[in-house]
C-alpha cells in the first residue's frame, strides 16, 4: 500500500549512487580499490626497476633508507613487489571472474530457460564440478598445464563458475514464468532474443553482486596458488611473496606481513563493494524499514 | 487490562487524523484531517481506490504503520481512551484484546510453520489467564463458531492444508479469540472466490450481529458494500469525501467522486443481443484436455490437476466470448493453450482451418501474430528495462517490420489506446496501472491480431480505471472488428462485455450460451450458484448516477 503511494525515483543512475553511497563501508572499499588500481597502473612510475632486481641489502627492515617496506632475502624491494604484484592480482582476479561469469551465465541461462532434460543435464554437469574441492582442482589444473598467466586464469575460472551457473539458472527460471517474458513469446520473438533482451538485463543485479565478490575469491585463489609455488614464474605476485618469505617469518616478519596485508585489504575492499552493490541493486533489502 | 466501558462515547472515535508520508512521496499526507466514528453494533464500510489511505487509517488504529509514516496530528479514541497517547504496553493490550484485525491475504497472515490451533492458542495465552485445557476448549469453540468442520481435527492442521476460505475463517476465529469489540477487516474477501466471498461476508455479518461488535470493513467493491454495510465512508486521496447511512450513499450519492465510483461499478444485467451464429468462426477448440502433474519425484507420486477436460468452444468473427469461473477452474489454461504458451495433452484448436496444436514450433510462428494476449498483471507484463516504444515494436520487428515504421505505428497505437505518442520514450514504471494496461493492449494490437485473448485484464485495476479499460476494449473490438476471448472471474464484468458466456468448473465447461440466456436463465446449478454469490445483487445503481457518472469517468482519460 505504501509502495503505491510513493513514486519511484525517476533517474535510475542517481538513485543507484545514492543507495550505494548510503553504505559507508562500500564507499570506503571503493576508494581503497581505486587506490590499488592506481598503484597497479603507476607501478612502473613508482618503482621503475623490475621487482625481481636487487635494490637493497637482503633483510633490510621496514623504513630503512633504500626500501620503504624492507627488503626480502635476496634484497628485493617489498614495496616494489607489492605495487607490481597488484597488477597480477587484479588482472587475474578480473579476467578469471569474467571467464567464470561467461561460462556460468551461459550455462545457467540455457538451463533455466529451457528447463526439462536440458536443465537436468546442465545441472548434473555443474554438480560434477561442485563435488570436487575447488582448490585441489585448481592445483591439479595448473600443475598439468604448467603455471602461466593463462593457465592460472583458466584454472580459477573453471573452479569458480558453478555457483554463478546456479544463480543465473534460478534467476532465469523465475523470470521465465513472468508475464513480460510470456508476452515476448506470444509476440513471436525468438528464444535468443528473449534470453538476451528480455531476461538477461533483469537478472543482472544479483550476478553483478556475486561477480564482485568472486573477484575477491579469485585473488585469494591466485595468492594460494602462488604461495604453493604454482604462480607464473615471470610475474611478481603477492601470494608468491608470502610463500617465499614463509621460511624466514621469525627473523623477518615484514616480508610476509606487507603482501599479506595487501591481500587482506584488497579482498576486504572487494567484499565491502560487493555488499554495497547488493544493497543498491536489491532495493527491497536496502530500504528495509524506510517505507 | 479492560477499561471500564464509557457507554456514551463511540466505540472508535477518530478526530482530525493526519498521517504524514515520508518526503519524496507523491503527496504530503497519506490521510488528511480524517474524522469519523464507529458505533457499537454497526458495520462501517470504508471505500476508496488504491492509494486513498483507507488501509493506512486501519493500520494507524492497529499501530502497524511503517516506520517512515507517522501520525502527525489528530486524536484516536477507543471507548473514550486516547489510544495514541497510551504507553506502548497498554496499546498492545488494547490491540488484540479489544481491537482485532483480519487481513486481505490469509495465507501470508498465518504463520505457515504453526498449526492453526496453536496460532489461536497463542493469542489466548497472551491476552487471557486461561489454563491449557480451557484454552484448548476455547480454540475448538472458536473454530466451530466460524463454521469450520471438525474443529478438533482442524486445529491440528497447518495453514497450507486449508483452502483460502478456510484460512480466512481461521483468521476470523483468531481475531475473535479474546472477544474484541472492534473488528477491522482490511479487504478480507478480495483474494477469495465469489462463492467463498459470499460465505465469509455472511459469517462476518452474523458474528457482528451476535456479538454486537463494531466492524470497520475496508473494501473497494461497492457490491460488497451493498451487501453488508450499515454506514459508508468514501475516501479519495487521503480525504473523507462522503460519509452516511448505506442506503443514502448508495442510492443518493452526493459527492461527484462517489457518483463516479458507483457509476463505474460493473452491473450485471445489460441487455446485449444474442450474437449472430451465422458469422464465420475464427477459432474452434475441440475437446482440449490438459492435466498438470505437480510435485512428485523418483519415489513419491505427484498430485495431478485436471485443468482441461474435453473443452470445446467456438469464437466467431467479431464476437467476445467470456470464460468465467473461480480460481483453479482451468480458464487461464485454455487461454494459454490457444496462444501456444501451454501444450494441451489432446484435442484440436482450429484457427482458420488449421489445427494449431499439430504444428511444429516454426510452423506455429506465423500464426502467433493473429492470436495475441493481454495479461492480467500490468506490473508484471511489461519489461521494466525497456521503453514503451521498444515494448510495442518488439513484436512487429520480430516479424520483419522495419524499426522506423514499427515505431511510427507504435505511436499511432498509443494514441488509439488513449495515451500520448510521447509515451513511447518513457519506461513502464512511469505509468499507472491503468495506463500500463493500455500499453499492454497496444502491444497486443501491434501485430494486427484477429483474435485477442484477454486474461483477467482488469482484475488488478481500480474500479473506475477498470471501467475505462473495459470501454477501451469494447470500442476497439468494434473499430477493428476483433474477436476476443475474455477470461474473468467476475461475472459482472463478463455480463458487461461478452456476447457469449462459457462457465467453467474444475476443468470443464458446464454451461455455454449467449450472455443473455446464461445470466437470465441459467441451466446449470453451478452457474446459478455463481450468480447468486455476486455481491450487491439487491442493489441497483441509481439511474441518474449511471447517466452522469459514466460520462464523467469516460472524460477522465488520465487513468
Amino acid at each position: 500500500m505504501t509502495a503505491a503511494v510513493i513514486t519511484p525515483s525517476r533517474r535510475k543512475g542517481s538513485g543507484f549512487w545514492r543507495a550505494f553511497a548510503r553504505n559507508k563501508g562500500a564507499v570506503l572499499g571503493l576508494v581503497f580499490l581505486l587506490l590499488v588500481v592506481l598503484m597497479a597502473i603507476f607501478a612502473d612510475v613508482l618503482f621503475p626497476t623490475s621487482p625481481w632486481d636487487m635494490t637493497a641489502a637482503p633483510f633490510e627492515p621496514p623504513f630503512s633508507e633504500d626500501a620503504l617496506l624492507g627488503s626480502d632475502t635476496l634484497g628485493r624491494d617489498i614495496a616494489a613487489g607489492i605495487a607490481h604484484g597488484a597488477r597480477v592480482s587484479l588482472l587475474i582476479g578480473l579476467t578469471s571472474t569474467a571467464v567464470a561469469v561467461l561460462i556460468g551465465v551461459c550455462l545457467g541461462a540455457v538451463s533455466g530457460f529451457y528447463g526439462g532434460w536440458v536443465d537436468d543435464a546442465v545441472m548434473r554437469f555443474t554438480e560434477l564440478f561442485q563435488t570436487i574441492p575447488n582448490f585441489v582442482l585448481a592445483v591439479v589444473l595448473v600443475a598439468i598445464f604448467t603455471p602461466s598467466l593463462t593457465s592460472i586464469v583458466l584454472a580459477i575460472a573453471i573452479v569458480s563458475w558453478p555457483p554463478l551457473a546456479r544463480l543465473a539458472r534460478g534467476e532465469f527460471m523465475s523470470l521465465r514464468s513472468r508475464e513480460f517474458v510470456q508476452a515476448a513469446v506470444t509476440t513471436g520473438q525468438s528464444n535468443l532474443t528473449i534470453i538476451w533482451r528480455q531476461i538477461l538485463p533483469n537478472s543482472l543485479s544479483p550476478i553483478i553482486v556475486s561477480a564482485s565478490l568472486m573477484v575477491a575469491t579469485a585473488i585469494l585463489l591466485e595468492s594460494s596458488l602462488s604461495f604453493l609455488g604454482l604462480g607464473d614464474p615471470n610475474l611478481m605476485s603477492w601470494g608468491y611473496m608470502v610463500g617465499a618469505a614463509r621460511t624466514v617469518i621469525r627473523q623477518a616478519w615484514w616480508m610476509s606481513f606487507f603482501p599479506g596485508i595487501a591481500i587482506l585489504l584488497t579482498v576486504l575492499a572487494l567484499n565491502l563493494v560487493g555488499e554495497g552493490l547488493n544493497d543498491a541493486l536489491n532495493p527491497k533489502l536496502a530500504r528495509k524499514g524506510r517505507a | 487490562m479492560m477499561t471500564v466501558s464509557n457507554s456514551n462515547a463511540p466505540l472508535l472515535d477518530v478526530r482530525n487524523l493526519t498521517i504524514d508520508l515520508p518526503r519524496g512521496a507523491d503527496r504530503p499526507h497519506a490521510v488528511e484531517d480524517l474524522t469519523f466514528t464507529l458505533e457499537r453494533g454497526e458495520i462501517l464500510c470504508v471505500v476508496g481506490e488504491s492509494g486513498s489511505g483507507k488501509s493506512m487509517t486501519a493500520h494507524a488504529v492497529m499501530g502497524l504503520l511503517p516506520k517512515a509514516v507517522k501520525v502527525s496530528s489528530g486524536v484516536l479514541r477507543h471507548d473514550g481512551t486516547d489510544v495514541l497517547s497510551l504507553p506502548e504496553s497498554d496499546q498492545r493490550a488494547l490491540r488484540g484484546g479489544r481491537i482485532a484485525m483480519i487481513f486481505q491475504e490469509p495465507m501470508t497472515a498465518l504463520n505457515p510453520l504453526m498449526r492453526v490451533g496453536d496460532q489461536i492458542d497463542e493469542v489466548l495465552r497472551y491476552h487471557t489467564t486461561l489454563d491449557r485445557a480451557a484454552r484448548r476448549a476455547r480454540v475448538v469453540d472458536l473454530l466451530a463458531s466460524v463454521g469450520l468442520p471438525e474443529p478438533d481435527q482442524l486445529r491440528r492442521s497447518y495453514p497450507f492444508r486449508l483452502s483460502g476460505g478456510q484460512r480466512q475463517r481461521v483468521m476470523i476465529a483468531m481475531a475473535l479469540a479474546v472477544e474484541p469489540d472492534v473488528l477491522i477487516a482490511d479487504e478480507p474477501t478480495t483474494a477469495l472466490d465469489v462463492t467463498t466471498q459470499k460465505q465469509i461476508l455472511e459469517l462476518i455479518r452474523d458474528i457482528q450481529a451476535k456479538r454486537h461488535m463494531g466492524v470497520m470493513f475496508i473494501t473497494h467493491d461497492f457490491g460488497v458494500v451493498a451487501e453488508i454495510a450499515h454506514r459508508v465512508a468514501v475516501m479519495q486521496k487521503g480525504k473523507l469525501v462522503e460519509i452516511g447511512p448505506a442506503a443514502e450513499v448508495l442510492n443518493r450519492p452526493q459527492h461527484p467522486y462517489t457518483r463516479q465510483l458507483i457509476a463505474a461499478v460493473p452491473h450485471l444485467i445489460e441487455h446485449r443481443e444474442a450474437f449472430g451464429a451465422d458469422r464465420k468462426p475464427v477459432l474452434t477448440a475441440e475437446k482440449v484436455c490438459k492435466t498438470f502433474h505437480i510435485g512428485g519425484g523418483f519415489f513419491t507420486p505427484g498430485r495431478t490437476v485436471v485443468a482441461g477436460n474435453q473443452l470445446s468452444l467456438t469464437i466467431r468473427q467479431g464476437e467476445t466470448v467470456g470464460l468465467v469461473g473461480e480460481s483453479g477452474s482451468g480458464k487461464s489454461t485454455l487461454g494459454r493453450s490457444i496462444v501456444g504458451l501451454i501444450k494441451p495433452d489432446s484435442g484440436r484448436i482450429m484457427f482458420e482451418g488449421v489445427d494449431l496444436l499439430s504444428l511444429s514450433r516454426t510452423a506455429f510462428r506465423p500464426y502467433r501474430r493473429h492470436v495475441q494476449m493481454v495479461f492480467q498483471d500490468p506490473y508484471a507484463s511489461l519489461n521494466p528495462r525497456h521503453t514503451v516504444g521498444d515494448i510495442i515494436t518488439q513484436g512487429p520487428i520480430a516479424f520483419g517490420e522495419d524499426r522506423g515504421r514499427a515505431l511510427e505505428k507504435a505511436k499511432d497505437l498509443l494514441k488509439l489506446v488513449g495515451l500520448d505518442a510521447s509515451a513511447a520514450e518513457r519506461f513502464p514504471h512511469e505509468f499507472s496501472g491503468g495506463q500500463r494496461q493500455r500499453i499492454s493492449i497496444a502491444r497486443a494490437l501491434a501485430l494486427e491480431p484477429k483474435l485477442l485473448i484477454a486474461d483477467e485484464p482488469v482484475s488488478a485495476l481500480d474500479v473506475s480505471v477498470q471501467a475505462q479499460v473495459l470501454d477501451l476494449l469494447e470500442d476497439l473490438r468494434h473499430r477493428l472488428n476483433l474477436s476476443m476471448l475474455f477470461i474473468t472471474h467476475d461475472l459482472r464484468i463478463a455480463a458487461q462485455i461478452c456476447d457469449t458466456i462459457a462457465v467453467m468448473q474444475k476443468g470443464s465447461i458446464v454451461e455455454i450460451g449467449p450472455a443473455r440466456d446464461v445470466f437470465g436463465n441459467p441451466q446449470h446449478a453451478y452457474t446459478r450458484q455463481l450468480l447468486d454469490a455476486i455481491p450487491g445483487k439487491g442493489w441497483s445503481i441509481p439511474e441518474d448516477v449511471m447517466a452522469t457518472g459514466r460520462h464523467g469517468a469516460a472524460l477522465r482519460t488520465s487513468a
